[in-house]
């Protein structure tokens, strides 16, 4: 049995990482609220970006005749995966699971003869593959979003592959990334960059529809400027995200975590209680005992 | 005028300005262009400049982009900038630090791209330089 020492010194060690977690939950929950509203206010750009790059694209030739980030090399030989993890821990199955989900993606297309190379966003993504799919990895870019995602920093990621893919380094790229769908559940998703996926047209829209609109310069010119942007765009929307369903992931499990450490509070002191009653019970016994013999 | 044009300043990072205005001036890269309600829906690429919004036949606010894209829809006017600031925010010495800063970088770049982007940044900064230069004709 543990003395009474040890007892006090493992209930005080429980209580004061009680103590971190709750503050790291609190921590979690108002950059959430603030990745939130980023994520919130990000979204009309995203939005209209779209909307123009539709109208422009609609109108290109398929296959391998327009621009390059739009339609790709014309082959599908090698996949670039971009990894989107966090830089710290402590956040519950966040990174695991993407991780997990980004080696089943590995694997499948291995299977299928594509050669694979993976840039890894955030620390804890590159660290999680390093052993098993070491080679695989090409870069990493770490450090974003310490005082939240910024535009600039998507910029930079976006450069990265732009400039991978103008090197001939990959044919198609994938973000995978967690997509954030509330404060407690974040669900792994798959986005295609390049070639960009072109919805195909609804059979309700008027196909005259896209000749509405009156282009300066002339499309292809238009397009050349708008790919990359739009990129970036998609890139810092997945960041977003990626950046809000890390804050919840970290609150839920912190909240979790709180409630163990004070589950095992409890535990701890209902122990020492009665730890405590049997020692001054037997040392009454003892004196009783010690009473009665003389 | 009953009518007007919804304009609405957009960047990546938030909505900036919406509001309905008589009309919306855009430097587009090929010339300006003034958007009046029920324009022909166009999308222009913007170059570093001035958006001048009117109302009652002057101007009522006007604002400085880092360059982007236009659409023009029949009642609304969408731009989509990277960088925007009232033209009243610039001041002499943020243009001329960003002048030296892009030309710097253009010196220091080892690359076509690089180039192209210290270029645009060049550009920008002397687009900032010029319109202070004009709302303080004096030098001051």
């Amino acid at each position: 049995m543990p003395s009474l020492k040890d007892l006090r010194v493992r209930i005080n060690s429980v209580k004061s990482t009680r103590k971190i977690t709750s503050a790291m939950k609190m921590v979690a929950a108002s950059k959430l609220r603030r990745a939130q509203v980023a994520a919130e206010a990000a979204r009309p750009y995203a939005t209209r970006m779209a909307r123009m790059v539709e109208a422009l694209a609609v109108g290109m030739p398929e296959g391998a005749g327009g621009p390059p980030l739009l339609s790709g090399h014309g082959r599908d030989r090698v996949h670039l995966l971009i990894l989107f993890t966090s830089d710290r821990g402590l956040c519950g199955g966040f990174n695991s699971t993407l991780v997990r989900a980004t080696k089943h993606m590995i694997n499948r297309l291995v299977s299928e003869g594509k050669e694979v190379k993976v840039l890894s966003v955030g620390r804890k993504g590159r660290e999680q593959l390093k052993r098993e799919y070491g080679r695989h990895l090409i870069e990493g870019i770490e450090g974003l979003g310490r005082k939240g995602i910024t535009w600039p920093e998507a910029l930079k990621v976006a450069e990265t592959v732009t400039k991978l893919f103008e090197d001939g380094a990959f044919d198609v790229a994938t973000v995978i990334y967690n997509r954030f769908k509330s404060a407690i559940s974040q669900e792994v998703t798959p986005m295609q960059l390049i070639p960009l996926p072109v919805p195909p047209a609804q059979p309700g829209d008027n196909p005259a529809q896209k000749a509405l609109y009156e282009f300066e310069p002339s499309e292809e010119a238009l397009l050349a400027e708008l790919l990359p942007r739009n990129l970036a765009t998609q890139i810092f929307r997945a960041l977003l995200e990626s950046f809000a369903s890390e804050q919840g992931a970290r609150m839920t499990a912190m909240d979790n975590a709180t409630r163990n450490a004070g589950d095992m509070l409890n535990l701890l002191t209902l122990r020492y209680n009665r730890t405590r009653q049997a020692f001054i019970t037997k040392e009454l016994i003892e004196i009783i005992s010690g009473a009665e013999a003389l | 005028m009953a009518e007007k044009v919804e304009f609405d300043l957009v960047s990546p990072e938030r909505l900036l300005v919406s509001q309905a205005v008589d009309m919306v001036v855009v430097p587009g890269s090929e010339g300006d262009f003034g958007v009046l309600p029920r324009h022909a829906p166009m999308i222009a690429t913007v170059r570093p400049g001035v958006i001048d919004m009117h109302e009652n036949g002057a101007v009522a606010e006007s604002i400085f982009v880092a360059g982007g894209f236009a659409e023009v829809t029949g009642e609304r006017v969408t731009v989509l900038a990277e960088e925007a600031m009232a033209v009243g925010d610039i001041t002499k010495e943020m243009a001329e630090a960003r002048l030296k800063q892009a030309k710097e970088a253009f010196e220091e770049a080892d690359s076509d791209q690089a180039r192209a982007q210290a270029e645009s940044r060049i550009a920008v900064a002397e687009a900032m330089l010029a319109v202070w230069k004009q709302l303080h004709p004096t030098g001051h």
